[in-house]
């Protein structure tokens, strides 16, 4: 008898999934077609998507280039489609991308009469040299901060920065910024000097006080000395030529880098245990947030020459300045509060069983890390204060918004619409988007650090 | 003799004041406060020295002369000759009109988008988060902007709804609207109407309270009541014999039909707008600047909203969702039932901000020709009568003050809710 | 150069001296630019062009004061203000001048403490409504849905023709011409009112200019002009006789185009010898010197070459003179004497 075994001896080759589980399919069935509902939300999504494209798509690409004016631009739409409608007009664009993006600021400033279609024969620098290299030293200066693989050596730019800002873009003669990077300087020394001999109260005091006498008496005298002697400078610019997308960076970036120490203090006073100090800090930061940028704006154009001494006058781009920075100093010093509320208390306590004195704690063990943990938060800030620089248009500036009002007066693009604010649109979208994504993978990284 | 001295007492020297912890704080403080007070004295000062350059004075006499302009979106009746007071009192029910509006829309739409961007539907979640990102990366000016231009290029002008085939035809079974424009809808009408009653005789406070309005929502709350009290009446009922009366028809009678009688004996009908001269006259006409303002601001806000609703459900630990569907739960149940209640902690406080931040951004109105406060006393009021000054203090207080009771109140409920966790 | 260089260490350090005491006169020439306030945009008035120059009519008038006082017509920096904010840049001494068709009402003349110096442009407010309406008449738009644009003395003058005339009409305030445009084509609104030289200048830029019509009605005085501070006379004179030279030098047939040849020696006519300074001290009166008229004309000619080249009807603005043609003209521009 043959040995009839029903015991398998060998395993059976294992079976192709179903072909409606697996690839595409199964893919497609699993997160689209899951169940009634969802097949339906499904198709109306497709039908959805279908009819913003072939609007959109037909609108931006079926479109005109090539013309100086909307009229020109009509024309040739008639020529080309037979129909004015549902085509872009992206010659306004092309015409005017430059004064979107710089808004008034000469391309060679040396030069006062070259314009970029005709830039000055003795060669002279890039156009925008000034404001495209303060960018890219912008991007240079902050990376130290936002990625720890940056060297550290970059930090030294950092530190020139604030400095370097003010020169490249209004120009002028170096020795101002750098009398006021003196009053720094001094205050350091004064310190240094003055601890051994009148110990740390009274040095830190002299420490303030200097330098504020040296900025408010001496620094401009002394530049302008020195330059008599030494005039080393580049062509000054009016930031009333400042406009375009780049007034909204700048704005944004003085705004966001002076609100900082700001915030800072605020951040700090309104945990202190100080009365007068703790409410005066909270009636500042509610005050600030419980009112509409706009009317801080409306108090920048209106009201701020008010406020001063009979007789000076801010340009108006440096009094928004100073708005948007108390404006953004009240966001930041919440955003920063969070961070420090985010602190655990054993580090408050480890800073005080070390017998390090308060300002000694916050400097080496609390702010570093507070810090850090708001990083995430101080660039949605950023965000935040770069989409409402949108607001000066309101005040007459000339901002990306404020343009259009200007580029639409001129009778050849009188009536474009759609071209301009898509384009603004796409811009602004470019550079936030960007920004929440890198706070988000900042965000990520930050929680698996700290926990 | 020996005399008993006293111990030797601690003198105090003036840099105790700095060197000893105990007076250090209140030396700085005084400082703080001083260094405040002549800042607001410097700042003061050169107020009035510079008004008395301009020739200036400070007053709000110019809030009893007639304001001279029309407001088209009102609450309130209001014509040109009224004050430049009610003027600003108009502009700021327009304001709270559309704060209030824009945090419903914008808080139904964040949480829907919120939840549909966790949905396992990988479509409809790719276009949740391509809805969210455009609009939290664009400013809210474009938005608005866009709203505007949006509402007027595509709907149709009333013209259109002229002729034999009119080219748009009026929705709902030719009760609503739609133009560019703005949407006109029925309005409630009473051909014997109690009437109103005046209130503030003719001030510039003046506003009429409705009679009928009164007397409905009299009757209505009456209703509400007898219905309690039935279904007081059937628990009772129920747990004294286990028998539950039959009182859904009691029920749904005590709703409808005092009411009912009340709206018969009052003459309630609609009025439907209908076309007549340039525009539709009759209904109740919503504005475009309206629809527009309301429109962008939700949609914006909701973006955000939807965020933080994400943040908050993901922030639920994985195990109540678990726990639920051990209980059987359908995933919708699931989410109304144990997620969303206990989502809620997380979500509200950083939601406050939201509607304070929606509400501060209802300023930009002024982009679309919205009379809200900012427009009316901060724009043409200002405009005509020149006191900057005035004006824009006067603003920036309405706006603190409604920011302030936003957040009183959603303070107040944020700590209700905090109560009921343990 | 080095002049240069210490104004950008002042500019950095934000301050610029106030117009309070020294006259505006002297601060212009100590700064050497002539601070002037235009809208931040209205066609054939004021708008910047691609390179950031601006162009239009009210520019002119600022190039023909920067070149009287300064010697130089490119030395002005244009401050775009808004409705809102025009009054306080002039006050605080932001700017020196304000070009930007503004109204001469009494109350900004002696509540807002401004002077105006006199009118470059007479306008009215009119009302613009499509052909297809078939309005001929400004009585025939009770109802009406009126987009107005807002922060000028528009919305005033549009209350007060509707009340006295009875009607009702639906505002529909709007910042910027340009979206009053887009709102008024798409049909949002019936009829579009603003100064008739807006409404022009609009219509004259609409893919089918031929279906829309301007109403007849003006409804109210609308006479432009440029303004200066209270209290200083002499700055007020500078400006006011820059504009009455430019508008006496089309009266007395001085273009640029014989101006060359006509200030080379005395002419037979006096009153031209006074105005471009080969005869009397009129310069020097002002405190400028002789040759202030000349150089203001030279600009861009007499006001009535302005008037040609920015908003004429050659332009694609296309405004006829009107009111704005010379008294001898039947018009309403009379320049006093020069003497």
């Amino acid at each position: 008898m043959s040995d009839v075994s029903f015991v398998r001896t060998e395993m059976l080759p294992e079976k192709e999934p179903p072909a409606s589980e697996v690839g595409i399919l199964g893919w497609i069935r699993h997160n689209l077609f899951s169940s009634w509902l969802n097949a339906i939300l499904t198709l109306a999504a497709l039908y959805l998507i279908y009819y913003a494209l072939s609007n959109i798509l037909s609108w931006t690409f079926e479109s005109v280039w090539n013309a100086n004016s909307l009229s020109e631009c009509r024309e040739i739409m008639m020529a080309t489609w037979g129909d004015t409608h549902g085509h872009a007009c992206w010659g306004v664009i092309k015409d005017r991308w430059l004064q979107l993006l710089y808004g008034f600021y000469p391309p060679y400033p040396a030069h006062p009469d070259a314009t970029w279609s005709n830039p000055p024969e003795t060669g002279g620098w890039p156009a925008y040299f000034r404001p495209n290299l303060t960018f890219i030293l912008l991007l240079v200066s902050i990376a130290p901060v936002l990625f720890t693989k940056a060297p550290r050596k970059l930090l030294f730019v950092t530190a020139a920065y604030p400095f370097l800002l003010p020169w490249l873009m209004w120009g002028g003669s170096i020795w101002g910024p750098l009398m006021v990077a003196a009053g720094f300087a001094i205050g350091y020394f004064v310190y240094k000097l003055a601890l051994p001999a009148a110990g740390s109260l009274t040095a830190l005091i002299l420490a303030i006080v200097l330098p504020i006498l040296w900025w408010l008496f001496a620094s401009g005298p002394v530049a302008v000395a020195i330059d008599s002697v030494i005039p080393i400078g580049i062509e000054p610019v009016q930031s009333r030529d400042f406009g375009g997308f780049m007034l909204a960076i700048l704005l944004g970036v003085v705004a966001i880098g002076v609100s900082l120490p700001i915030g800072i203090v605020l951040a700090l006073g309104r945990q202190s245990d100080l009365m007068i100090v703790k409410y005066l800090c909270v009636g500042f930061i509610e005050f600030i947030r419980g009112v509409p940028l706009i009317t801080l704006l409306f108090v920048a154009s209106l009201l701020l020459n008010l406020f001063l001494p009979p007789g000076t006058n801010f340009d108006i781009i440096l009094r928004v300045m100073i708005m948007m920075t108390l404006f953004s100093a009240a966001y930041m010093a919440e955003v920063i509060r969070g961070g420090l509320a985010a602190l655990p208390r054993g580090q408050y306590e480890g800073a005080d069983s070390l017998g390090l004195n308060y300002w000694q704690a916050q400097r080496l063990i609390i702010m570093p890390q507070a810090l850090k943990i708001s990083i995430p938060g101080i660039v949605s800030t950023f965000i935040g204060i770069f989409k409402d620089t949108t607001l000066v248009s309101i005040i007459g500036l000339f901002d990306v918004i404020g343009l259009t009002n200007g580029i639409r007066a001129d009778t050849a693009w009188n009536g474009v619409y759609w071209e301009l604010f898509a384009f603004i649109g796409v811009l602004f979208f470019v550079v936030c988007f960007s920004m929440s994504r890198y706070s988000m993978y900042l965000e990520r990284k930050l929680q698996t650090g700290h926990r | 003799m020996t005399t008993l001295t006293d111990p030797p007492k601690e003198h105090f020297r003036l840099s105790m004041l700095l060197y000893d912890t105990r007076y250090r704080s209140a030396t700085i403080q005084v400082i703080a406060m001083i260094g405040f007070m002549l800042l607001a004295a410097w700042i003061i000062n050169n107020t009035i020295q510079n008004l008395e350059t301009l020739g200036r004075t400070v007053g709000f006499d110019f809030f009893a002369e007639p304001a001279s302009y029309d407001i088209n979106q009102r609450l309130l009746e209001y014509d040109s000759r009224d004050t430049h007071l009610r003027a600003a009192l108009i502009g700021l029910l327009n304001t709270l009109v559309v704060a209030v509006l824009g945090c419903i829309t914008a808080t139904i739409i964040g949480v829907m988008v919120g939840v549909l961007r966790l949905s396992n539907n990988w479509l409809v979640a790719r276009i949740m988060t391509v809805y969210v990102e455009m609009f939290r990366n664009v400013p809210v000016l474009l938005w608005i902007v866009f709203a505007m231009a949006i509402l007027i290029e595509s709907l149709p002008a009333p013209r259109a709804f002229r002729g034999e085939n009119p080219e748009a035809t009026m929705d709902l079974f030719g009760t609503v609207a739609v133009t560019n424009r703005g949407v006109y809808v029925p309005e409630f009408l009473f051909s014997r109407g109690l009437g109103d009653i005046h209130l503030f005789g003719t001030s510039s406070l003046r506003f009429d309270v409705s009679l009928d309005l009164i007397a409905f929502l009299i009757v209505m709350g009456g209703s509400i009541f007898a219905m309690r009290k039935v279904s007081a009446w059937a628990n009772a009922t129920q747990e004294k014999t286990g028998d539950r009366p039959t009182i859904w028809h009691i029920q749904l009678g005590l709703f409808f039909v005092p009411s009912a009688i009340l709206l018969g004996a009052l003459g309630f009908h609609l009025g439907f707008p209908e076309l007549k001269g340039f525009n539709f006259t009759g209904g109740t006409h919503l504005r475009n600047s309206l629809i527009a303002l309301w429109l962008a601001l939700s949609l914006y806000t909701a973006a955000f909203i939807a965020e933080i609703v994400r943040a908050g459900i993901l922030a639920i630990s994985k195990g109540q969702t678990e726990a639920a569907s051990a209980l059987g739960l359908r995933p919708g149940r699931t989410m109304r039932l144990v997620v969303l209640p206990q989502a809620l902690r997380v979500i509200i406080p950083p939601m406050i901000s939201n509607y304070l931040n929606l509400t501060k951004n209802s300023s930009l109105a002024i982009a679309v020709g919205y009379m809200d406060i900012t427009g009316t006393l901060g724009g043409i009021t200002m405009n005509q009568t020149g006191r900057e000054l005035e004006c824009v203090l006067l603003l920036m207080l309405v706006y603190l003050a409604i920011s302030l009771s936003i957040s009183a109140v959603m303070n107040w409920y944020n700590n209700r809710v905090k109560l009921v966790e343990r | 150069m080095k002049k240069s260089v210490i104004l950008g260490v002042a500019t950095i350090a934000g301050l610029a001296a106030g117009a309070a005491a020294a006259g505006t006169a002297d601060d212009v020439k100590a700064r050497g630019k002539l601070n002037c306030g235009v809208a931040s945009g209205v066609p054939g008035f004021a708008s910047p062009d691609a390179n950031g120059e601006w162009q239009g009519f009210d520019v002119a008038v600022c190039r023909a004061v920067a070149a009287a006082v300064l010697d130089d017509p490119t030395a002005v920096e244009f401050i775009p203000t808004t409705g809102k904010t025009r009054f306080t840049a002039l006050a605080s001494g932001e700017i020196d001048m304000l070009a930007r068709n503004t109204t001469w009402t009494f109350s900004r003349d002696v509540d807002l403490k401004f002077e105006f110096v006199g009118i470059n442009y007479y306008d009215g407010q009119g009302f613009m409504v499509p052909k297809a309406l078939g309005v001929s008449s400004a009585k025939e738009l009770d109802g009406a849905t009126v987009c107005i644009q807002t922060g000028t003395t528009t919305e005033l003058n549009l209350a007060d023709f509707f009340r006295i005339n009875n009607m009702s009409y639906e505002p529909v305030p709007i910042e910027t011409n340009a979206e009053a445009q887009q709102q008024y084509l798409a049909g949002a609104c019936d009829v579009y009112t603003t100064d008739a030289s807006g409404l022009a200048a609009t219509r004259a830029t609409f893919e089918n200019a031929g279906d829309h019509v301007i109403l007849p009605e003006i409804i109210s005085k609308e006479p432009l002009g440029p303004l200066v501070r209270h209290g200083d006379h002499e700055w007020g004179d500078v400006v006011r006789w820059t504009l009455n030279a430019l508008i006496a030098a089309e009266e007395l047939g001085v273009t640029s185009a014989n101006i060359d040849e006509m200030s080379s020696g005395a002419t037979d006519n006096p009153e031209v010898n006074r105005l471009l300074g080969t005869e009397g001290t009129l310069g020097e009166m002002l405190g400028l010197d002789a040759n202030w008229a000349q150089r203001a004309i030279k600009v861009g000619g007499n006001y009535g070459e302005v008037f040609a080249k920015n908003i004429g009807e050659e332009t694609p603005i296309g405004l006829a003179r009107g009111l704005n043609a010379q008294w001898t003209d039947g018009g309403l521009l009379y320049a006093p004497p020069f003497r």
